[in-house]
């Protein structure tokens, strides 16, 4: 019985034999734990691929180095040990804190880091069988010419739900990427295009290598999630903050959201509500920001607007908690 | 393209020829071992779960060309020559299984979690257990029933 399409599957020793790879099997995908690809290529989502690289075997991308000043996790890490990892648990909470919220177990010792930032966007119309698809016209994202969301859509609204992107926004992490061109690094933040479609803004044949972290002393951060049970599902919001304090007030702050948009949104202009306490005054502004930039269509079987909602909810108790909590 | 792939299947050496695009669950149950579970399309229930170098992974989302090398146990090695291990006791004195379509999905994980920490508290094994889904039981049989094989793994008896 074949469950998927004819492919090749190369399993690289080396990110240089990846690279070449790369360029030699037009048509290929990266394959980490393949708890997001393979589902979706058994699915029939996204055109069949001729071949998968499969990058657990590349020793060079399965290290966590971690330390008080700053932490680098290799693409092929597990989401159960960045989850497991005591330094990390230490120093970056929020990271070890959204990768103990992935999925369950099992998944967690399957899935990568690396494809959990490339985590595919979801929808309902789309993380569904060929057979569903087909019954429904397909959709705008693959294969289709409608969106069921928003009918007059030009454009693609399926959420990102990976839960460690938010977490490394918030302490300012970069992604460091190989491709046919060498190396480069990216903000974090511009990985993700905001379209549902086309998500990412790697270029062909690009390998993201590693999440890299500079240690901001002072901040102290942590990831909050709402999901349907309390085990397996994506999440329905994911909220990741940084702060400092200085005595009464809140000195540096920053905000990073999930499971809401077609990307992971850092929030803009959270420095403007610095340099007070955290008061109503605080909290309303906080509230504004999200309310203009948090937009969750009706992707999930929740409603858009609840988890639009929950967001701002977990936003303002993460803040609170962490602020409360801050030690210096 | 295929692939030779030797690993130790359920404590024996095995080779076989296997095409790259084949899933472990595929290729275990076409060569009989038809006591993992297909129960979804898409990773998210557990029947499929085996232990791969003691790590409960999903059978469904695996490649078979992947577990070269590796060390790979299915629900049937728990039979204690035509007996039950205390793991399948457990469930059989605690009524853990029901159906049973789940039951070898369980029965692996929490063979797993065993083997890493021999005496868990309930928390310890609702998180372990996490990646399964029982549509009869409502769990708390099948807590009681890795709880009962702790113990009795615990004075020894396997
Ligand atoms: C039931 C279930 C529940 C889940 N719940 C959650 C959840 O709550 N939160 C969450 O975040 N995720 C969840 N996931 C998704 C998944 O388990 C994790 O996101 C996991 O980290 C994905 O990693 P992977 O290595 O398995 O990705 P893969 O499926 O192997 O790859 C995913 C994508 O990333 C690309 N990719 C992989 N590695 C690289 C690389 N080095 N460079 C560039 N691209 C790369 C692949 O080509 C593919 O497009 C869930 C999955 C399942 C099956
Ligand atoms: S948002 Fe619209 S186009 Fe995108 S996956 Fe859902 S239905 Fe398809
Ligand atoms: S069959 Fe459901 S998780 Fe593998
Ligand atoms: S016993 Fe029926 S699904 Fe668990």
């Amino acid at each position: 019985m074949e469950s998927l399409p004819d492919f090749d599957l190369i399993r690289p020793r080396t990110l240089d034999e990846a690279v070449k790879a790369r360029q030699k099997f037009p048509g290929n995908r990266l394959l980490g734990g393949g708890t997001d690809l393979l589902v979706n290529i058994r699915r029939g989502i996204g055109d069949a691929p001729t071949a998968l690289i499969d990058m657990t075997n590349i020793a060079e991308l399965k290290t966590i180095k971690a330390d008080a000043k700053k932490l680098k996790i290799g693409a092929s890490v597990t989401i159960q040990e960045v989850a497991d990892d005591s330094t990390i648990a230490h120093h970056y909470p929020a990271i070890a804190e959204a990768a103990a919220s992935i999925a369950g177990p099992t998944q967690r010792a399957m899935g990568t880091l690396g494809g959990n930032l490339c985590l595919d966007t979801r929808c309902i119309y789309y993380n569904q069988s060929d057979w569903w698809r087909s019954a429904n016209g397909f959709c705008l994202k693959y294969q289709g010419e409608k969106c069921h969301i928003a009918l007059k859509s030009k454009t693609c609204f399926a959420t990102y739900s990976g839960d460690l992107a938010p977490a490394a926004m918030v302490l300012g992490a970069e992604v460091e990427i190989i491709g046919p061109n060498g190396q480069r690094r990216l903000t974090l933040t511009d990985l993700y295009s905001g379209d549902g479609q086309n998500y990412l803004t790697l270029e062909e044949g690009e390998i993201i290598t590693a999440l890299s972290i500079k240690k901001e002393p002072g901040l102290r951060s942590g990831y909050e999630k709402i999901r349907t049970r309390q085990s397996i599902d994506y999440p329905l919001a994911g909220v990741a903050a940084g702060l400092c304090r200085e005595g009464n007030k809140i000195t540096d702050f920053h905000i990073a959201v999930t499971g809401t948009n077609p990307k992971p949104v850092l929030l803009d202009g959270t420095a403007h509500l610095v340099g007070g306490p955290l008061d109503d005054e605080f909290f309303n502004a906080l509230d504004k920001l999200m309310s203009a930039q948090i937009k969750s269509m009706k992707t999930t079987l929740a409603p858009g607007n609840y988890r639009r909602k929950m967001a701002g909810v977990l936003a303002r108790r993460l803040t609170k908690k962490l602020f409360d909590n801050y030690c210096q | 393209m295929k692939k030779i792939v030797k690993f130790t299947l359920n404590g024996q050496p095995h080779v076989g020829a296997v095409a790259d695009n084949i899933l472990l669950i595929d290729y275990l149950r076409g060569m009989g071992l038809t006591g993992t579970k297909t129960g979804c399309d898409g990773g998210e229930c557990g029947a499929c779960t085996v232990l791969i170098n003691d790590q409960p992974a999903l059978a469904c989302l695996t490649l078979a060309p992947t577990v070269q090398g590796a060390r790979v146990e299915t629900i049937e090695s728990q039979s204690r020559g035509g007996g039950l291990s205390d793991i399948q006791l457990g469930f059989h004195h605690k009524l853990g299984s029901q159906c049973g379509f789940c039951t070898p999905g369980f029965i692996m994980a929490a063979e797993g979690l065993l083997r890493r920490n021999p005496q868990p508290n309930d928390e310890e094994i609702r998180e372990a257990l996490g990646s399964n889904i029982c549509r009869c039981t409502g769990y708390v049989k099948i807590i009681e029933a890795v709880k009962w094989a702790a113990k009795e793994r615990g004075r020894g008896v396997r």
